[in-house]
């Protein structure tokens, strides 16, 4: 079978009011890809993720979803917003929140049904947080929440899980179990994920996109060095493709890892 | 105290002071979960236009205001969403939009307002039969939303974006939301009047918030603090003959101060 386009850019230009945000943009998804999109806060990263999720409509060009637009085909998509977003003081359980991931237009006037409460469980076992769910969410740690909603997103069941920042405010040890958990779902949907953490993301994901203003990709984990000089103006620590570990560009000594870029 | 409740209007107070609450503990929960207070206070300041269009048009003020603040919160809420303005402005200008109307309709009213004053600040022992039914009328109506939209309600109040891409109707749902609010205002003007009705919405939420965290149990807790709060304030009001509706919202505040208080004495006990 072919693999099929699932999320496709073309030319997209959005502008909030007279900034220009993201310019003459493209990028296609395949089904079971596993993209990582990098690039400088405020270079456009989550702005490409609600053009997908029909959040925003592009000034110019088009977005296209499953080739539908976004708002028609978006419940194909698990959603997982940046954390920071996040209401933490909201009187809510965990069992509330990942029902949320349930809702839909026709459930309006209705109750969760048993189907509802047995997708939820499934969702909460398979990020491993089953043992929380009558905790106030409020009372998480950093990396149960973000396990919360990806656990909402699944419980979409959704062909594309995206994530914009899901490990901004986790430490290194849970950073990686996240990651782990990402690998095993990613046989199931296809995932995005947005970061600016470029050493993290690179070791997991399977394509990388940079992005600032416009998004360099050549479908493959490559970046090239004149992108990277591109978009964050600076040698940066570059990933080659083909291997499953970082590799170091000779560059100003900074140390081996260098988190925020 | 008993034999208080031989008077009619003392009888009449009570059951309407407890009704409102179930309003107030309900709504106020949304509105202080999802941090409306001031867009709250704009629909019922905004509603005074309405009792003044009551008394121009020889109507129950009250009706009229039924009728101006669903119309305001309509406006507000689609003027939130739509306009580029910075919403707390746009509450503003409805806020004072409102109550200019107000003023201008009960002018232009040959005569003169007699109660007036009743609506501005509240007057639970003048309420009458009428009221109690329409207070139990818009309660039913409240509850009833509630439970069919409890879900709905929740992502909305919760994460919005999320209900969003989950297809929910956000807007109409958050339409809706604001229609309750102003049926909740209307309730609570003739308990302690247009301009203390915030204080009424969001103090018993805003306790019960403190010692739950779950949306069910903060609304029931919320209506017994409200109904509380509405049976000691008429007490005492009635005891040292003092306006009902300001001696209300003092108890209530002091209960706020009370429950601030104590969860810290408690937090600090738990270190």
């Amino acid at each position: 079978m072919v693999n099929k386009k699932i999320v496709v850019l073309e030319d997209v230009t959005v502008k909030y009011g007279d900034a220009i945000v993201l310019k003459d943009a493209n990028l296609s998804v395949y089904e079971h890809d596993f993209l990582g999109i990098i690039g400088p806060n405020g270079g456009g990263k989550t702005t490409i993720l609600k053009l997908m999720l029909g959040l925003i409509k592009p000034t110019k060009g088009s977005a296209l979803l499953y080739g539908e637009t976004p708002e028609k085909n978006r419940s194909l998509i698990g959603y997982v917003p940046q954390y920071s977003h996040f209401d933490r003081d909201f009187p809510a359980s965990v069992w509330d929140t990942v029902m949320m991931g349930r809702l839909a237009p026709k459930k309006c006037f209705k109750k969760f049904d048993e189907n509802d409460k047995k997708i939820v469980c499934d969702a909460l076992k398979t990020v491993d947080i089953f043992n929380l769910r009558d905790r106030q969410i409020s009372c998480l740690s950093g990396g149960q929440l973000q396990r919360v909603l990806v656990a909402r997103a699944l419980a979409s069941e959704p062909k594309i899980l995206l994530l914009d920042e899901p490990t901004a405010s986790i430490d290194g040890r849970v950073e990686s179990s996240f990651y782990e958990l990402l690998a095993k779902l990613k046989k199931n949907m296809a995932i995005i994920l947005v970061s600016h953490n470029v050493g993290a993301i690179s070791i997991y994901v399977d394509k990388i996109a940079c992005v600032n203003q416009t998004i360099y990709y050549h479908d493959d984990k490559e970046i090239r060095s004149e992108d990277i000089a591109k978009i964050y103006k600076c040698p940066v620590e570059l990933i080659a493709h083909g291997v499953a570990h970082r590799v170091l560009e000779a560059h100003e000594p900074k140390g081996k890892k260098r988190n925020n870029i | 105290m008993i034999e208080l409740l031989q008077y009619d209007f003392m009888k009449y107070a009570l059951i309407a002071g407890i009704f409102a609450s179930i309003a107030c503990g309900i709504i106020g929960t949304y509105i202080v979960s999802k941090r409306i207070v001031f867009l709250s206070g704009g629909i019922s300041h905004a509603a005074f236009g309405g009792i003044g269009l009551g008394y121009f048009l020889g109507i129950s003020p009250l009706l009229g205001a039924v009728g101006f603040s669903i119309v305001f919160a309509l406006l507000l809420g689609t003027a939130s969403m739509k306009m580029k303005q910075r919403e707390d402005t746009t509450i503003g200008v409805m806020w004072s939009f409102g109550m200019a109307l107000g003023i201008l309709f009960i002018y232009l009213t040959p005569g003169y307002a007699p109660d007036l004053m009743s609506y501005l600040f509240g007057s639970i022992l003048t309420v009458s039969a009428f009221e109690i039914l329409l207070i139990l009328g818009l309660d039913a109506i409240i509850i009833t939303v509630v439970a069919l939209l409890y879900k709905e309600f929740f992502a909305i109040c919760f994460d919005e974006e999320f209900a969003k891409v989950r297809g929910v109707p956000v807007e109409k749902i958050y339409l809706i939301l604001l229609c309750l609010i102003a049926l909740s205002v209307v309730i609570l003007i003739r308990i302690v009047g247009v301009i203390l009705v915030i204080a009424m919405l969001s103090i018993p939420a805003a306790i019960s918030g403190k010692y739950t965290h779950n949306l069910k149990n903060i609304m029931f807790l919320s209506c017994f603090l409200g109904a509380v709060f509405m049976i000691l304030g008429l007490g005492l009001s009635y005891a040292f003959d003092l306006p009902s509706g300001a001696t209300i919202i003092l108890v209530s505040v002091l209960g706020f101060l009370i429950g601030n208080i104590d969860t810290k004495y408690y937090r600090k006990l738990k270190i």
